[in-house]
């Protein structure tokens, strides 16, 4: 199921990632997967601090920096977050997260 | 090219020391006839001096990260260190004899979210593996502490190093890891210590068991790959670097001693003198061995063996030029194809008795 833009989103702990110029690498500790993302999924990893909704992070972070029109960023980014969360490298949550739980 | 190819390529171009290999201690509770460490504590650096490696790591983009020594869990901060590594975002792999991980250790180990624990394994006989650790018991705790971390979930890789002590058990061992169901791998090569002696070297196994070991389907897989000889190296190749010791790979000493791997010894900075980015980015010692192409290798740039061999500059170095062979590298490719590598046919030719070099001329420490 794609995420609403409404959502909330948090880095897994069950990770290790670097980034490294604009772009990142996660690999994750569960099943070894590793993933690079590239400089426009490393903005959404680096806003994903559980506090900021997904809507926010696309017009202000990913339409600002890549000049992208913001339905076609929407639907990139939800694709993106969707496998993401899938693979338990991001969670998503319907609510702001409090520090504690990030 | 695989993903990790692609980072590997990308790291090397802009010069990130993806890999990092810290020892945080070289004291041991076992004493291995092979060992490559003394094991002086000394001048081990403090926790606070750890953590502050790990994070001008991070800064410089390594991801990689094994923790290892020695036996790392001698230290009683080596759960913080993996905690506070954790934090930072690293890969960790832990290498260790295992013999004091228990249940409770297992457990902290997964929740810590460590990628993998590498173990050694001499031998599935009792009196030969504790025999080359010389600690009684060690074999029976290390194969405990294996099933305390596989039931945690923590994933485990048994490297079975070969040895005169132990050179028939390979076979018995990779069975050994299959029924606990961890992974394996072999390793025919004993190195020199780090303060040059050579002497352990003398424990290696012998070229007609390297060559058996070698043509064994079991542990090299489609033998007849593995032993083909290699067609002539391209340009490409001979544009290249020997291994990524120094390019992408970093290792850290217990005493903040930086080199460009634990198998090569040239000192290049320490990290309680200079910054790690300082000693990463300026040492002489580290710009003179990255202007190093295998084309400007006066021997095995012209060696049939070319792209296949697992030529070690670390070996090579130790051996007294890092330009020169790593005779134990020369001795696997022979072992494989059954052709004489460059170096080995002009020492033949040569000098009919040689045997394993005894020159030694590296930097004091």
């Amino acid at each position: 199921m794609m995420p609403s833009t409404e959502t909330y989103l948090s880095k897994s702990t069950a990770i290790a990632a670097r980034v490294l110029g604009d772009e990142t690498i996660i690999m994750s500790t569960v099943d070894s997967t590793i993933f690079m993302l590239n400089p426009t999924g490393t903005v959404i990893w680096l806003s994903a601090d559980g506090q900021t909704p997904l809507s926010r992070i696309i017009e202000e972070k990913v339409c600002a920096e890549f000049d992208v029109p913001v339905e076609q960023a929407t639907a990139d980014a939800q694709d993106f977050v969707s496998k993401l969360a899938e693979h338990g490298i991001l969670v998503v949550s319907d609510r702001p997260l409090s520090p504690k739980e990030v | 090219m695989s993903l990790l190819d692609e980072m590997n390529q990308k790291a090397s171009a802009q010069g990130i020391p993806l890999t990092a290999h810290l020892d945080i201690t070289w004291r041991c509770n076992e004493r291995c006839v092979h060992c490559y460490l003394d094991h002086d504590g000394e001048g081990e650096m403090s926790t606070a001096e750890i953590k502050d490696v790990l994070t001008q790591l991070a800064d410089s983009g390594t991801f990689f990260l094994s923790i290892s020594g020695g036996e790392p869990l001698l230290r009683r901060d080596c759960f913080e260190i993996l905690e506070y590594a954790r934090k930072l975002g690293f890969n960790v792999k832990l290498k260790t004899n295992a013999v004091m991980i228990g249940a409770t250790q297992a457990a902290r180990l997964r929740q810590l979210g460590i990628e993998q624990v590498q173990i050694s394994v001499y031998s599935h006989l009792p009196e030969v593996h504790d025999a080359i650790t010389k600690l009684p018991g060690s074999l029976r705790r290390t194969l405990e502490a294996i099933g305390h971390l596989t039931a945690a979930g923590v994933k485990v890789s048994i490297t079975n190093m070969l040895m005169k002590q132990n050179a028939t058990n390979a076979k018995a061992v990779m069975q050994l890891a299959k029924d606990m169901g961890v992974a394996f791998t072999v390793d025919p090569t004993i190195t020199p210590m780090l303060n040059g002696d050579r002497s352990i070297t003398q424990l290696s196994i012998s070229a007609e068991e390297l060559e058996e070991i070698f043509h064994t389907e079991e542990l090299v897989g489609n033998v007849g790959e593995f032993c083909a000889p290699v067609s002539e190296a391209d340009d490409d190749f001979l544009e290249g670097h020997s291994c990524s010791a120094g390019h992408t790979l970093a290792y850290i000493s217990p005493f903040g001693d930086v080199y460009p791997c634990v198998s090569f010894p040239m000192p290049c900075g320490n990290v309680r003198e200079k910054t790690f980015r300082e000693i990463w980015y300026h040492s002489d010692e580290l710009t003179e061995l990255r202007a190093v192409k295998i084309k400007d290798l006066p021997t095995c740039s012209k060696c049939s063996h070319g792209s296949y061999c697992s030529r070690c500059p670390g070996l090579a170095y130790m051996e007294g030029n890092m330009r020169g062979p790593s005779s134990a590298d020369c001795a696997k490719s022979e072992a494989r194809t059954g052709i004489p590598s460059a170096w080995q046919t002009i020492q033949r030719q040569t000098q009919p008795n040689w045997t394993y070099p005894n020159l030694v001329q590296i930097k004091p420490m």
